[in-house]
């Protein structure tokens, strides 16, 4: 049962990663762009998760906290500098 | 049978977070415009994060683990509503947005009085280039209050009653 819901779970967040990375690609404006970047690294940190939870080891809990961290930094400089072009 | 039990809360846990993934990737590409898009946005980043974390801490059932956890989703708690205001600051004042789309626009009044305001002072300022008297009475006033007494001057003597009073409040920042 448990390996049926990780495989789920894997096959949900590889299409989630698509759409957001979809999203990186089309976007219309640069504001688009760092919105789905931040889906992706929240969807990056969900994988790390399930990593852990299926190898049953704790190797990325520093890369889950560094992660919350630079997607803030990202979009918040992005979203500073960004101008009327689109 | 106890751990066929926490495993099972462990994999609805993580079904709905990757579900509250699959949700945002899903409301990325179909919603029309980058407001839209940010509320689609949120969900993995608080919820679905949440909804990992806890399937974690089911799982290993320990101690140790929960303050980094808690770090980990306080952080991302922090975080997320400072960077989409950021964004959609930002999205608002380069027009990044579809206004036929929005129920109600509260900025909007606000910003074309902050406008009408500015255009006025700048008008102001041209015409007392020439010879105004204030200028050379009160040398140490500030800018903004120059452009407050003017305008108090001008709505009571030209145009009194016309404008109401309360439309006025030109000490007020907008945009702050």
């Amino acid at each position: 049962m448990m390996s049926v819901a990780v495989v789920a779970v894997s096959i949900m967040l590889a299409v989630a990663g698509a759409g957001a990375i979809y999203r990186i690609a089309r976007g219309p404006s640069i504001l688009d762009r760092v919105l789905a970047s931040d889906v992706l690294l929240a969807i990056v940190g969900a994988a790390l998760v399930t990593d852990m939870i299926v190898y049953r080891n704790l190797d990325y809990l520093a890369l889950l906290v560094a992660i919350s961290l630079i997607g803030f930094i990202g979009s918040v400089t992005v979203a500073r500098f960004v101008t009327d072009r689109r | 049978m106890e751990e066929t039990v926490y495993d099972a809360i462990t994999a609805v846990l993580m079904l709905g977070g990757a579900l509250m993934s699959l949700a945002a990737a899903i409301g990325l590409m179909r919603f029309p415009d980058l407001l839209s898009r940010m509320h689609a946005a949120t969900k993995p980043q608080v919820l679905g994060l949440l909804l990992f974390l806890l399937a974690l801490a089911v799982e290993f059932r320990s101690w140790k683990l929960l303050p980094v956890l808690a770090v980990v989703w306080i952080f991302m708690l922090l975080t997320a509503p400072v960077s989409a205001h950021m964004v959609g600051r930002a999205g608002y004042r380069t027009k990044h947005l579809r206004p036929e789309l929005l129920v109600i626009d509260e900025l909007d009044d606000v910003v074309e009085r902050a406008q009408r305001l500015l255009r006025e002072a700048e008008e102001e300022v041209l015409e007392d280039d020439e010879d105004d008297p204030q200028v050379d009475d009160d040398p140490g006033h500030t800018y903004t209050g120059e452009l407050d007494d003017d305008e108090m001057l001008r709505s009571r003597g030209t145009a009194a009653g016309g404008l109401n009073s309360n439309a006025q409040r030109p000490g007020q920042n907008p945009e702050g």
